[in-house]
């Protein structure tokens, strides 16, 4: 196998070191570390981090392939600094028993441009109704540790209560879409002052923050792991960091968008603004920020949801909700926390990499940069200033809300156990 | 005045004043035998309904024609638009026929702008009603209808009045455009509704709230009952008809304690023993029907204003506050 030496990388933001990898290992940490024989990659002004983890993702794959496949959405992935996604249940059949979960993760294995650890949905078709095999899925070649519903809430208050019991057996997590179904019929956007005066239904924080609420309970009760999906409201934030202070095992996470973005953009009514959870307010960005930055909030997660152009290309009733998010996260997250402050880069890379492998039981990734660790890392340059360009996107889809908006930062090299998915910002 | 009109937000006072000044002369139009004017002679005019409204479709329809404009009717029902054909391939079907003027009721919030933003058409983009967005020409021709009895005057605006609007003010289209066309105008609103039906959020809103709508009616120039369906009590935003009836709907006792000189409104169809009593419905304080006449005039005002008259112009008929508009002229 070829040996990469990264010269002069900033690790965790700190000072220049060279980083030799060698057999899809880090071999070497050091300074003027010995090249010969190996590729070198001039790290001078970058930051060296652990290969980014995502939680929460949408390949599409099966069903949705002209929004996404599992091959595109993993090249966005690796473009964007990632080395692990999870992919989320709602495909088209949806991932409820082992063979799809297994499809999934073969086709992730078979493409190689990230790891693809599937989720698997907590109920059967995600109705809410009856367990799906989660025994089954946790057992088959996908090892699926982390169950969600995703995009439906698991409403059912016993529904719930069995899935966060039952998946203990097998160290598992359930993922919550916290979503009050009756409190959000028609809703279109955050309920508010935007919602009133636009004329378009609400969702109100409420319908999250209670869902969120019932559920820590729930975990405590019973003793069991929870996620809380894109967190988007300080009341949610509140809730979270009291459970946290109880000691109670509650982990979340925070989207990009909603670190950057408020419901003020709908009044566009541009359909590219549209997404579940909606866009909230100032005030519950702040406190968004602030809580990823005192650790209330685990980690970052990308919510990344292809839609194809025409689903977007309509009235805003009509489209579809959701916003791509994998190319495009480190750089809203370099915006909206370490420019801003708030996170160094050696959070950065806890709050991106080691907390959502850890919570998703991810062996290998989310390791610090040292001698022994599997090569799972990620070089960026945080100098570099661009527009985005949706049309430049490894994606399939185009629905992100950030085209043509200065963004800081650029991931230029990514490697997955030592083979670079990304060299010079371009896949590999 | 601005080539579309989506939002009652879109117009300032003089627009406004200017819109209701070219109404009532086209009004008087209206009283005489030949009711026809040139102005929009060769001009395409599109109704593009993709919600059922008889009443609204006809009256811009009759005030297009009015100014010779061809109309084309364009509605959901039996066409392909309840096939699923999408917004934006209907607006390129409209384009490719030469639409200049696109009227749109929608029963989606906000499909009037994105028609109008979208670059998928090049004619101007009139707002007939947008889910529970805006419905623009029922506000101006409320105003209109208000002015005409109780502010007459070219030039005028309705500075001084208080207006109190009733009703399922969440779900409404005409409470939004009124409250931002009366303000602009210079009135003072207050909404009165259960507070269920009351947008959470309204505080941005330039007018008053209040759940009591006795403690309004003696203070107030004209009341505007807003239809209310009955499916919102299957939806528990009330207890029961009755009940609503009684506390916020408008019957003879509640009229009688208002001004003498006050209007009783109501943007039609009306929904008797619900928000209105027959009795008061009936009554000659009721602008119901006058409404429906004043809007024809209102939407040939606005027909007028945005596609800019047509060629030639007669100095002759240069309407009042329109200096350097293309004037209107009889069909004689
Ligand atoms: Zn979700």
């Amino acid at each position: 196998m070829t040996k990469t030496l990264i010269r002069g990388a900033r690790i965790l933001g700190g000072q220049p070191q060279d980083v030799l990898i060698e057999d899809g290992v880090v071999a070497e940490v050091g300074s003027g570390l010995d090249a010969v024989g190996a590729r070198t990659v001039d790290g001078d002004g970058q930051i060296l981090l652990p290969g980014l983890v995502d939680l929460h993702t949408h390949l599409r794959e099966p069903g949705r392939e002209d929004a996404e496949t599992v091959r595109t959405g993993t090249m966005a992935a690796a473009r964007g600094g990632f080395t692990a996604v999870h992919a989320m249940a709602n495909t088209f059949p949806v991932a409820d028993t082992a063979g799809v979960v297994e499809q999934v993760w073969r086709l992730g294995a078979e493409y190689g441009w990230c790891d693809v650890q599937p989720v698997g949905a907590v109920t059967v078709g995600l109705e809410g109704r009856q367990l799906a095999e989660l025994g089954a899925m946790h057992d088959s070649a996908a090892g699926v540790r982390v169950f969600s519903d995703d995009g439906k809430c698991v409403d059912d208050a016993v529904i719930m209560r069995r899935a966060l019991e039952y998946v203990k057996a097998f160290d598992g997590i359930v993922a919550q879409h916290a979503q009050e179904p009756r409190l959000t019929e028609h809703a279109q956007m955050n309920e508010g002052t935007v919602s009133a005066a636009l004329g378009l239904g609400g969702w109100p924080a409420v319908a999250e923050e209670s869902v969120i609420a019932r559920d820590v309970l729930l975990a405590a009760h019973v003793g069991s792991r929870l996620h809380v999906c894109h967190v988007s409201t300080a009341g949610s934030v509140e809730i979270i960091r009291w459970a946290k202070s109880k000691g109670w095992a509650v982990t979340a996470e925070v989207t990009p968008h909603h670190l950057l973005l408020t419901d003020e953009l709908v009044r566009s009514w541009d359909p590219v603004y549209k997404v579940n959870p909606p866009l909230r307010t100032e005030y519950d960005v702040t406190a968004l920020r602030e809580a990823l930055a005192d650790g209330t909030i685990d980690c970052v997660a990308t919510d990344h949801a292809p839609h194809p152009h025409e689903d977007k290309d309509c009235e805003w009733g009509a489209a579809a909700m959701g916003m791509l998010g994998l190319e495009t996260a480190l750089s809203v997250v370099q915006r909206t926390m370490v420019d801003s402050g708030l996170l160094d880069w050696a959070q950065v890379a806890d709050r991106m990499s080691a907390r959502p492998a850890a919570i998703g039981r991810l062996a290998g990734h989310g390791r610090p940069v040292s001698p022994g660790e599997p090569a799972n890392l990620v070089l960026v340059d945080p100098a570099y200033r661009g527009q985005v360009n949706p049309a430049d996107f490894a994606s399939r889809s185009r629905n992100s809300p950030y085209a043509g908006r200065a963004l800081p930062g650029r991931v230029t090299h990514t490697f997955l156990r030592g083979v670079a998915t990304v060299m010079d910002g371009k896949l590999a | 005045m601005q080539r579309h009109l989506i939002s009652a937000d879109d117009l300032t006072r003089d627009d406004a004043v200017l819109v209701l000044d070219t109404a009532e002369e086209l009004a008087q139009v209206a009283d005489r035998p030949v009711k026809k004017l040139p102005t929009l002679r060769g001009r395409t005019v599109v109704n593009l309904f993709f919600e059922d409204s008889t009443r609204t479709r006809i009256s811009f329809e009759a005030a297009a024609k009015r100014l010779s404009a061809d109309v084309i009717n364009f509605s959901a029902k039996g066409s392909s638009l309840s096939k699923g054909e999408s917004l934006k391939d209907t607006a390129l079907t409209l384009e490719a026929m030469g639409a200049d003027a696109v009227i749109i009721r929608h029963h989606d919030s906000g499909a009037p702008h994105r028609l109008a933003t979208s670059g998928w058409i090049g004619g101007s983009v009139l707002n007939a009603g947008d889910g529970t967005h805006q419905h623009p020409t029922q506000a101006l021709l409320d105003a209109f209808t208000m002015r005409r009895r109780l502010a007459p005057g070219t030039g005028h605006d309705l500075s001084g009045l208080h207006v109190t609007v009733v009703g399922d003010i969440l779900h409404s289209r005409v409470a939004r455009s009124n409250v931002q066309l009366l303000s602009t105008l210079g009135a003072r609103v207050t909404l009165v509704a259960p507070p269920t039906l009351v947008p959470v959020g309204v505080d941005g809103w330039p007018c008053e709230v209040s759940y009591d709508l006795d403690a309004v009616l003696g203070r107030t120039d004209a009341v505007m009952m807003l239809r209310v369906q009955r499916e919102r009590m299957r939806d528990a935003y009330f207890p029961t008809e009755r009940e609503y009836a009684r506390r916020y709907g408008l019957d003879g006792e509640r009229m009688a304690r208002m001004p003498e000189h006050a209007l009783v409104m109501h943007p039609g169809p009306m929904n008797r023993g619900m928000e209105i009593t027959a009795e008061v419905a009936d009554s000659a304080r009721c602008t119901a029907v006058e409404q429906v006449t004043n809007g024809v005039s209102i939407r040939m005002a606005v027909l007028y204003l945005l596609l800019g008259g047509s060629e030639p112009a007669t100095p002759a008929g240069t309407l009042p506050g329109t200096e350097g508009q293309t004037a209107l002229r009889d069909e004689s």
